[in-house]
This record gives structure tokens, sequence and C-alpha cells, in this order.
């Protein structure tokens, strides 16, 4: 019998993550678009973009480093809330987070980037306050860039492995997401077993990209 | 009535030159004319607030007065609070909003519908509410981009080189429309244009940038007819310009042209060069003031005025009718000692 538990880890933790990777990486990708002075900019898109080029189990190790219960953030936790986060269900979440962030922080900066600054320049010499301007102007003709970021955001926190293996673990019906689970079934020697995980992931990546798309798709072609 | 004034006196350091513009406009619209990247739409920028000029003062007096920006008090208004009108060159319509969404988005959330379906009926754009920028012509979005300005009723209309993105037909119509919509707003407009036609029609007066400074302001006509400097004169549109020494003090020597000429107005120490505009040449004897020859000179059709250009250099156009194909050039031509316009370097 099949073990359903890391279908159910991985979707929520692949949900939950994308969640806030998505409005966090909006929020950055602002900030940094309205920084005028390029060196403050360069180094703190190197920062926000360095997950995406060193190994994730490098990640891992600086995560670990600052939420482990040793660790700055980790001891605090202990300390006020007695909530341990490093290889607990919370823990795989910070991972998929951090690992995804720079897809969905690049893709949302390019899509800003792209936006005519007249279309906002124009929206304020009409008056329109800076935060109607964001949403109405910015966002909305950023749109179908931003969910393309979304889209490979989640794939990513959906796939994540290196990390969540160094910061969660890889227990039993806790930290144990669908890659993890992949792992262990084919370290046991389970090809069966793995290769149902690996179907279920399969079908899961499609759909989320195939609805992601297909929203994207038709917002744009409404304005053409 | 009589004290309404927009005063713009601003200075700015840019990478290639410094921005310093001053003036005053007390009725109707100004026209700044000057080559691509001489300050011109920075200065339409600043008064729009859009661009932090480094010092200065903009203010706008009708009823009130509302000081933009000053540089010493620390008054730096948001464009927002401005209400100024800008035409951006390529109208800036927002792609995700229809027409009437468009129109409607300077007004405050609970706006009459009225004042959007009169806009929309005023420039012509029923049965289009409901389309997106992308599927109307370059005409419609200029029309929609105006609505959509005035509907927000601004004191101040910016127009930053309404014309350079349109073919020639197009051009046209929408001048027409453009002449008739500032005749009627009651307000102050400032056009940008590189274009001497644009800058001719449009304004009373009339403002020439280069490299940031003004090299001549004054009445639109005047200007033309009289432009003083050698960059005015190019800019006006004078397609014959030479250096020149002067002989006595009505009489001087072309130098690219190596003609010697007589004009009607006494030359001055300060005079460098001449203007002739082509269209002011005419065939003449050989005896005639101010007389050179034609010979070996080069002509070419255009459908309403042939050009023929000189071997020194001189262009001459003269004006056909359409189904005229043959043109004899005269053997000697003059040119009217007043047409001749005296220029300082």
């Amino acid at each position: 019998m099949m073990d359903w538990s890391p279908i159910f880890i991985s979707m929520k933790t692949a949900s939950l993550s994308i969640l806030i990777t998505f409005f966090f990486g909006l929020i950055v990708a602002w900030g940094i678009v309205m920084i005028k002075n390029d060196t403050i900019k360069s180094v703190l898109d190197g920062i926000f973009t360095l997950p995406l080029v060193l190994p994730p189990t490098v990640v891992g190790f600086f995560l670990l480093y600052i939420f482990g219960v040793r660790g700055p953030i980790g001891k605090f936790f202990i300390d006020f809330f007695t909530i341990k986060i490093a290889f607990s269900w919370s823990a795989t979440v910070i991972a998929a987070v951090v690992m995804s962030f720079p897809l969905m922080y690049r893709s949302a900066r390019s899509a800003f980037e792209q936006v005519d600054s007249n279309l906002l320049d124009a929206g304020r010499t009409l008056g329109m306050s800076e935060w109607k301007i964001f949403w109405k102007i910015l966002f909305a003709n950023a749109l179908p860039g931003i969910i393309g970021g979304g889209i490979l955001a989640y794939a990513r926190g959906l796939g994540e492995f290196g990390a969540t293996a160094m910061l969660a673990g890889n227990i039993a019906g806790q930290t144990r997401t669908l890659p993890m689970a992949v792992y262990s079934e084919v370290a046991a020697g389970n090809m069966g077993e793995a290769f149902n995980y690996v179907i279920v992931i399969v079908i899961i990546a499609f759909v989320a990209i195939f609805i992601m798309d297909y929203v994207s798709i038709r917002k744009e072609k409404q304005w053409r | 009535m009589s004290n309404k004034s927009l005063k713009v006196n601003i200075q700015k350091k840019l990478k290639e030159f410094d921005l310093d513009v001053s003036f005053e406009l007390k009725k109707g619209c100004l026209g700044i004319l000057g080559p691509s990247g001489c300050g011109k739409s920075m200065t339409l920028k600043s008064v729009a607030g859009i661009v932090d000029p480094d010092s200065g003062v903009i203010s706008l007096t009708t009823d009130n007065e509302y000081v933009y920006f000053d540089s010493d008090n620390k008054v730096n208004l948001k464009p927002q609070k401005r209400n100024v009108g800008y035409l951006f060159q390529n109208y800036a319509l927002f792609p995700n909003m229809t027409v009437e969404e468009n129109v409607a988005c300077g007004l405050s959330k609970d706006y009459d519908e009225k004042i959007v379906s009169e806009m929309i009926k005023r420039f012509h754009l029923e049965g289009l509410e409901k389309r997106y920028p992308r599927q109307l012509s370059g005409g419609q979005q200029q029309r929609v981009a105006l609505a959509r300005i005035l509907a927000y009723g601004p004191d101040v209309l910016l127009l930053d080189e309404p014309f350079s993105a349109m073919d020639t037909v197009l051009k046209g119509q929408l001048r027409m429309e453009l002449v008739n919509l500032l005749n009627g707003f009651d307000g102050f407009s400032i056009l940008v244009t590189h274009d001497r036609d644009e800058a001719f029609q449009f304004c009373d007066e009339l403002l020439v940038l280069d490299e940031g400074k003004i090299i001549a302001q004054g009445a639109t006509h005047e200007l033309f007819e009289n432009p003083k400097k050698v960059e005015v004169a190019k800019l006006t549109g004078c397609k014959n310009i030479s250096k020149i020494d002067i002989i006595d003090d009505f009489h001087l020597k072309a130098l690219d042209w190596g003609l010697t000429l007589e004009v009607s107005e006494k030359i001055s120490s300060k005079i460098t060069h001449i203007g002739i505009r082509a269209h002011d040449f005419s065939g003449a004897e050989k005896s005639d003031v101010n007389a050179f020859e034609t010979a070996n000179s080069k002509k070419l059709e255009m459908p309403f005025e042939w050009e023929i250009t000189l071997p020194n250099g001189l262009w001459w156009i003269v004006d056909k009718q359409i189904r005229e194909h043959d043109f004899e050039i005269p053997k000697y031509l003059t040119i009217d000692p007043k047409n001749i316009i005296l220029l300082e370097e």
C-alpha cells in the first residue's frame, strides 16, 4: 500500500511557500526597481539571486546555521515560543521559499522593468495615487510576466530537495516531501513505489503549469 | 483674467550640458523648438513634476497662485497635485484598460459618468468605448489620450512631440484637430517639437533651445522672418547659410558660395553669416543686382516643387503644378537684397 503522506506534505509545502514567495518576490522586485542608486541595486540583486546559483546543499547549510537550534533565529524561536524549526514541517516551507524566491523575484523584476515608465508618469500626471498606479498600471501590465515567474517558483518549490534535506531532513510523515520519498524509495530498492511518486509529481506539476499558463494567455489575449 | 501666467525658471545639470531655461507665458500656446536632445522634453517633464530640476521656480497663477516648484523654499509638488495634462509621444495609454477606463482613470472614484461620455463624444470615439488601445489606429489613440487628459481638467497642457511617430497623411488630419482643440482650450499649453511647421502652426510664441540654453525667444512670425542667429535660422528651416566677409556697409562676400551680394540692411560688425531661404530666388538678367550664373545646376522633381541645386551648393525651390514635368533653369538667378537674412554665430 502506497504511503500518501508525501503527497499531502508536498502539496501543503508547495502551496504555502508559493504564497509567501509570490508576495515577497513582488514587493522586493518593486523595491529594487524603485532604487535609483546602481551600486545598492546590484548588491541587493546579488543577495536575492544567490540561492539560484549556489548548490542547494550550500543554501541548506546556511539555513541550518540560521534556523538550527543554536542558530540566531532557531534559538530565538525555541526560547520564546518553544518551537523547533529545524527538522519540522515549517523547515520544508522555509527551504522551498528561499530556493524558489530568486525565480519569482527576477521574473517579477524584469516584468516590472518592461512596463513603459511613461505609463507610470502618465498615471501620476492624471492624479492617480502611487498605490493605484502600482496595482492598476504596473502590476496589471506586468501580470503575464509575474504569473510566469509564479509558475517557475511553484515548480521549483515542489521539486526542492537539497536544501530541504539539510534543514528539514527526511522524516516520514513529517518532512518527507515527494522528491524525498522518491529518493528514499529508490535508496531502499523499491523502484515501483518510486515510480508511483514520480507519476504523481509529474501530474501535479503539469496541471499547475497548465492552469497558470492558461490564465495568463487569456489575460494577454484580451488586450490585443 | 489678465494676470494669469505660467512662470518657469529652472536649472538642471545633465550629462552632456546644463539646462537653464526661463520663460513666462501669459496666454495661449508656447512652442519649444530645438534639435533632439536639446533639453526640451526635460523642460516639459520638469513642469509636469516627472523630473526634478536642481534649482529654480515653477509657478502657475490663475485665480490663485500655485507654486509647483521652488528650490529656495523647498517646495516640490508631486505631479498628482499640479493639475497638468501631459500628452506623451507614444500617448502612454494603459494597454490593460478599455478606452472608457482610460478616459475615466484620472477622475475621482465617484466620478460623473457624463464627463466620460461627453469626452467620448467630443473626440469622436463613440462605438470604441470597449476597445483596448492596441485595437485602435494611431489617430484614435491620440484622441483617447487627449480625451483622458481633458476629462481630468488640467490648467496646463503639455504636448511632447505629438506627431513624431506618424505618417504624413495622418499628421495632416491630426494637426487640424489639435489646432481646433487648442483654440478651444482655456489654459496654457506648451508644445515641444523639432518640426518648424508644427511650431509655426500651433504657437503664438516660440522658444528656441540648443544644448539646454535659450538661443531665441519671441513671437513666432518674427522669429521666422528674422531669426538673427545661425542656429535659429537652421531650425526655422533656412536651407542656405554661408559664412561671410564684410566688404562695406551694404556689401558682403558669401564665402561658401563665392558670391558678392548686396543687402538692404546695414551690416553690423557682429554679423558672421547670412541665410537665404530656398524659395526666395528668382530668375534674372545678367545685369540685375545680385545676379549669378546657374550653369551646371541639377534639378530634382518633387510632386509640387522643383528642387534645384547649384554647383556652389545653393538650394532653390520653385513651386510647380502636379502636371508640369519640364522646367528650364534660368541662366541667371537673383536674390532680392531685402531677403538676405543677416545672422550672428
